[in-house]
């Protein structure tokens, strides 16, 4: 392997990385190729894709470029549901090795195949994602998400394991199980949700082991949008460096994008899953830089090609070379999912801003409820926060500042006033996986 | 000379007072004194009791929030005057007072006052040179035992 295009000093060399640094020429022709050849088996074996690209009289072969993309149709997440369980499937049962399914909260839940190719692919992404962060053969991994339909455990696990790290497959939950076994195994990172995570270091604290004199140096956290507040509080009350994961079951599961240890933004596994940010209102898509809905387009999947995949994330992309050498495109951070959005009293507020406001506030914890009363119309938020012994004080006028100022810094992100009620702690639920943090009690 | 108090965040819930006593009750904790002061939403229940650590240990293991503030408690005349005479001597020597309560039994004609000072150590200074009786932890349980 050449080192012209290792500059990477942040960790050691892993064969499988070498993507992440082609010429961007030659990137964007391996795109085109696997695109154009991706566009031909979708549109011959799933007839959802070929009814919307005959109705917008697009063939495959109209396809000569990378930015004829934006010829394609979109595609949703009600199309997964609407075609359940198998018909996006471009491949015949006896080829699909793997069935994941979201739990399907709202209805049925939407169903992802793969090949044995496709596992192939998922694996050498998250490898990427684990070198990206530092992690090597000899690292203990304890992967905290969940195992089972979920692609979070499943997914990070046979990265692990292909990274030729030791890969403990714990799965969530338990979490006095999750501290004797980080502490007895000598575990070096964990994959988890970055809620979760901060569930076990108030735990820690709990039942007196300090986190600080574990071995745990790298958190992979990813599955729900975190905050930079909520990376600087991690780090603080832990050794460990913070990175970001980011991936979605309809594409292929975590492994899409990760951080380096630029932080500057995730690398995009381009060459596997082409991104596009288009304008939320226009579907146009934007310039670098301008912020809007993140869209994938999957270029070697087999058993289930995805084209123009609406993510619901919102972001934007930073065109410019990343410090750590990486040629593959970053988008930049992804706090806020339109789907996590609420409109209160006109203005649209995400669950992340609140979040921004608290953490800005000295000592306050990021366990956090939001709850919406009243009519549609007036609505109120109230934000729950749980009081902490360095946030605590004997004297009433002290707390009543507190709350002050706390739904002034929340206020001041989201400009509608909130009411924020302090209770007692661990009266917030903890979550395992993903985190809830809104309810929503108006009168529709 | 100064005590130590603890301090408990409670939500303005029903039941959520008798939690904590019967928690200190079970380890045999006796509450010297309290007060409680409350907003609608919370309040915040201020207790004295002779092994403060051990109550403190017991109250943050069942998960409370505990915050150990230093009072300083002083003997105060029981009759008409006696509480502004020492009130008078707070303000002169320029001290604030946070907040204040009364503890519940008495000693002979007087009566024992707790102040939470901002400045506990310069009030001491200014009652003890105004002669005021400042009660120390050690003889405060010891007249508890009498």
């Amino acid at each position: 392997m050449g080192g012209e295009f290792w500059h990477d000093a942040g960790c050691a060399f892993h064969p499988v990385s070498a993507p992440d640094y082609l010429p961007v020429k030659q990137l964007r022709q391996m795109q085109l190729h696997r695109l154009q050849a991706m566009v031909t088996r979708a549109y011959d074996n799933v007839p959802l894709y070929r009814d919307r690209m005959k109705e917008r009289g697009v063939k495959p072969e109209d396809i000569q470029s990378l930015e004829d993309i934006a010829k394609l149709p979109f595609t949703v997440k009600t199309d997964l549901r609407d075609t359940y369980p198998f018909g996006l499937f471009a491949s015949p049962m006896n080829e699909v090795v793997r069935l994941h399914a979201s739990s399907g909260t709202t209805g049925k839940p939407i169903v992802v195949a793969y090949t044995k190719e496709d596992l192939d692919v998922w694996a050498n992404a998250m490898v990427r994602c684990f070198a990206a962060c530092g992690l090597d053969r000899g690292d203990i991994i304890q992967n905290a998400y969940g195992y089972g339909l979920f692609t979070g455990g499943l997914g990070a696990h046979y990265g692990a394991e292909a990274l030729g790290a030791t890969v403990i497959p714990i799965s969530g939950g338990n979490t006095d199980r999750q501290l004797m076994i980080m502490k007895d195994f000598g575990v070096t990172a964990i994959c988890c949700t970055p809620s979760y995570f901060i569930h076990i270091i108030d735990h820690a604290q709990k039942v007196g082991v300090d986190m600080k004199a574990l071995p745990l140096r790298v958190g992979v956290f990813g599955a729900e949008p975190w905050t930079e507040e909520m990376r600087k509080r991690v780090q603080e009350e832990t050794r460990i460096e913070a990175y970001d994961i980011y991936g979605l079951s309809e594409i292929v599961g975590p492994g899409v994008g990760n951080e380096c240890w630029a932080h500057g933004g995730l690398h995009i596994f381009e060459d596997h899953f082409y991104p596009e940010v288009v304008d939320l209102n226009t579907l146009e898509p934007v310039p670098d830089g301008e912020e809007g809905e993140l869209v994938f387009t999957t270029l070697s999947k087999k058993a289930m090609p995805m084209i123009r995949y609406r993510t619901r994330d919102i972001t934007s992309m930073i065109a410019e070379p990343c410090k750590c050498g990486r040629t593959i495109r970053r988008i930049s951070r992804i706090s806020r999912r339109s789907d996590d959005m609420f409109i209160i009293r006109g203005v649209n507020v995400y669950p992340s801003q609140i979040e921004t406001g608290l953490l800005s506030v000295e000592g306050t914890l990021p366990h956090y409820l939001i709850i919406l009363t009243g009519d549609m119309g007036l609505a109120d938020i109230e934000v729950q926060v749980e009081v902490t012994p360095e946030i605590f004080s004997d004297k009433i006028g002290a707390m009543e500042q507190l709350q002050k100022k706390i739904s002034q810094a929340i206020e001041r992100i989201i400009n509608i006033r909130v009411k924020v009620r302090l209770v007692e702690p661990n009266t917030i639920q903890r979550s395992e996986g993903k985190a809830k943090r809104v309810i929503d009690k108006r009168n529709k | 000379m100064k005590i130590h108090q603890l301090s408990l965040f409670l939500e303005n819930k029903p039941g959520r007072l008798s939690e904590p006593c019967q928690a200190l009750a079970s380890e045999g904790i006796n509450i010297l004194t309290l007060s409680l002061a409350d907003t609608q939403q919370f309040g915040i229940l201020r207790i004295i009791v002779r092994d403060w650590e051990k109550a403190r240990d017991v109250l943050s293991k069942m998960g409370c929030v505990v915050n150990i503030t230093e009072v300083v408690a002083t003997e105060v005349e029981d009759r008409p005057g006696g509480l502004a005479e020492i009130l008078k001597v707070i303000e002169a020597g320029g001290i604030n007072i946070e907040y204040m309560y009364a503890f519940t039994f008495r000693y002979g004609d007087k009566a024992v006052l707790v102040f939470r000072f901002n400045d506990p150590d310069a009030a001491l200074k200014v009652l003890q040179a105004k002669g005021i009786n400042v009660i120390g932890p050690v003889e405060l349980y010891e007249r508890m035992r009498s």
